[in-house]
């Protein structure tokens, strides 16, 4: 036993053989390659957004130049007698987006009420993997089960096909539900329990509760919920185009119109771009499709981001 | 000081079970009398919230949870299936340790019980809002902005809102779990003045922020240890001269 005392071991590190100004110096470069890195990364994420603009822009530009305007979003699209009208595609596509809205928000939010609030815990625990599982089905098979199985009950309800706009929003409706469930679910979870606790504390029923006071809450979640629901459903082409029925034509406005054939924009893409000639008029305008397509998302995105910005702003002002 | 003794709530030989198997209470029983302030007092995870939450039934909102005992409200007991647990709550109101503002503006917080409860006239709701601010020691700091969001108030108002939000009701018996817990020095003696004048109307079962505050409001006050009633007595009895020689460990800092 040597009565030495324990010194404490020299730091070994990475830049221990370097001397303290140098050791500076060095951490200052790092810092500026990781920092550059970063940035590059970042950087190049909008610059190749901007590219497939640009893209976009100068393969469908020509078709905006070529074809008078009052054609271009005329009723005709017959492509192999050089008429171009989008007309058709963008009615055929608002309507299937609109159905499949107007069916999977209610279904989506009350599911996600009742799993969140009021079904009993064996039944959460089998229910949610199972919306999961949903969330998980290839868009084909989902257009796959549309065609065999419910064309043919739509057509048996009295319309003259079973490829109709309802067919097709119903289908889209079952794409968006997970989306809806999980998110609005996430929502209703992220209200404290005191405010729960609150309300019932006062008297409140449990409905009560959630009218309320749970989903006022969860507003801003909800909202989201909803709009991813409908980013997907707008995008989807694969199960659309095979139970739509695929006829670009505008149907009459009334009640049956949601029994009869549409083409959406998506569908006509993937269907003839195989088809049409590289550099032809044909091949220009399914890319002008494709700008109007972006326009409309673009517009909904930056409606929900203003929606949703000015609900945030308000609520930081109320925390102040 | 109630010398009638006139029992309000008597919890008869109550255990509490969760469903993970961990037991809350033992075997509790004792009895809160007409107008006092009654402490339940003991370190964390001796029960006491538990029991709170038994008064007025939100332990329905605990799944598979195994109650046995009887708590009897003016008399009734509250576990009676026919009991209607909304009017319940209304009668036994509760305010919690965190302040929790409903959303919408204090108006709304106020009236929202109220409504629910069929009171629509403009007039009674006006006045319950002004009486009930009063009461919570609020009305001055928010009379000019009662339509202005709950969120907007700093804590201590938050928990004071509550507390009105509580006693608009006009409920019978107030139960107020650590209500004082986020509260500045200030702000807690506020809320503990009003209660003392708040008792002359109703019986109030608090749980206390410390034995010094317990101290300060008791009436009467009982000791819970682990799910076990250790002592109960006159708050001039049990801090000053504790029979058990926990309590005593307790009140003097030696646990806890």
């Amino acid at each position: 036993m040597s009565d030495e005392p324990v010194r404490p071991k020299p730091y070994v590190g990475l830049f221990s053989q370097v001397s303290p100004s140098d050791r500076l110096r060095l951490r200052g470069i790092i810092d500026f390659v990781i920092e550059r890195l970063i940035q590059f990364a970042g950087v190049s994420t909008i610059f190749i957004v901007g590219l497939i603009f640009f893209f976009l822009i100068r393969e469908g530009l020509p078709a905006f130049l070529d074809i008078p305007l009052r054609q271009l979003f005329g009723g005709r699209w017959y492509p192999i007698d050089d008429f171009f009208g989008l007309w058709p595609l963008i009615v055929g596509s608002i309507l299937v987006t609109v159905g499949a809205i107007v069916i999977a928000i209610p279904l989506g939010l009350t599911t996600a009420i009742y799993l969140g609030e009021f079904a009993p815990q064996w039944q959460r625990e089998i229910l949610k993997p199972l919306i999961e599982v949903l969330a998980g089905i290839p868009s084909i098979v989902l257009g796959f089960l549309g065609w065999v199985v419910l064309a043919p009950i739509v057509q048996r309800l009295g319309a003259p096909t079973g490829l109709t706009v309802f067919t097709g929003s119903l289908i889209l409706a079952y794409m968006s539900l997970p989306t809806i469930i999980s998110i609005s679910e996430d929502a209703l979870y992220a209200v404290p329990k005191e405010y729960r606790d609150g309300a019932l504390a006062i008297g409140a029923t449990q409905w009560q509760a959630v009218w309320r006071v749970v989903l006022p809450s969860a507003r801003s979640g909800l909202v989201i919920a909803i709009m991813l629901g409908i980013g997907r459903a707008i995008g989807e082409t694969m199960a659309v185009m095979m139970v739509t029925g695929n006829a670009a034509n505008v149907p009459g406005l009334g009640l049956d119109m949601l029994f009869q054939p549409v083409r959406t924009m998506t569908a006509t893409i993937a269907a003839e771009m195989g088809e049409v000639a590289q550099g032809s008029l044909h091949y220009s305008v399914l890319f002008a499709i494709g700008i109007v397509l972006f326009v409309i998302t673009f517009g909904i995105n930056s409606l929900a981001g203003r929606l949703m910005g000015t609900q945030a702003g308000r609520r930081r002002k109320e925390n102040i | 000081m109630p010398n009638s003794h006139q029992v309000k709530i008597a919890i008869q030989d109550v255990s509490f079970t969760y469903s993970d198997g961990t037991e809350a209470l033992r075997n509790i029983s004792f009895d809160v009398y007409t107008n006092e302030i009654f402490v339940l007092f003991g370190p964390s995870r001796s029960g006491k919230s538990t029991l709170l939450k038994l008064l007025n039934r939100l332990s329905d909102l605990s799944e598979g949870a195994t109650i046995r005992g009887g708590i009897l409200f003016n008399g009734q007991d509250v576990f009676d299936h026919r009991v209607n647990v909304a009017t319940l709550r209304r009668q036994i109101s509760m305010v919690f340790a965190i302040p929790t503002p409903l959303p919408g503006s204090i108006r709304d917080n106020l009236t929202y019980g109220l409504r629910m409860g069929g009171i629509r006239s403009i007039d009674v709701l006006n006045e319950r809002i002004e009486r009930s601010l009063k009461q919570a020691a609020l009305w001055d700091e928010v009379k000019d902005r009662l339509d202005k969001s709950a969120f907007a108030l700093s804590g201590g108002q938050q928990q004071r809102l509550c507390l009105a939000r509580s006693l608009a009701m006009e409920p019978d018996v107030i139960v107020l779990d650590n209500p004082t817990s986020g509260l500045d020095p200030l702000s807690t003696e506020t809320v503990e003045e009003s209660l003392q004048e708040l008792k002359q109307r109703y019986t109030i079962i608090i749980v206390p922020h410390s034995v010094q505050q317990a101290t300060r409001i008791a009436d009467r006050a009982a000791f819970l240890l682990d799910g076990d009633l250790i002592e109960i007595g006159q708050a001039t009895d049990i801090f000053v001269a504790p029979q058990d020689k926990r309590t005593e460990d307790y009140i003097t800092g030696r646990f806890g």
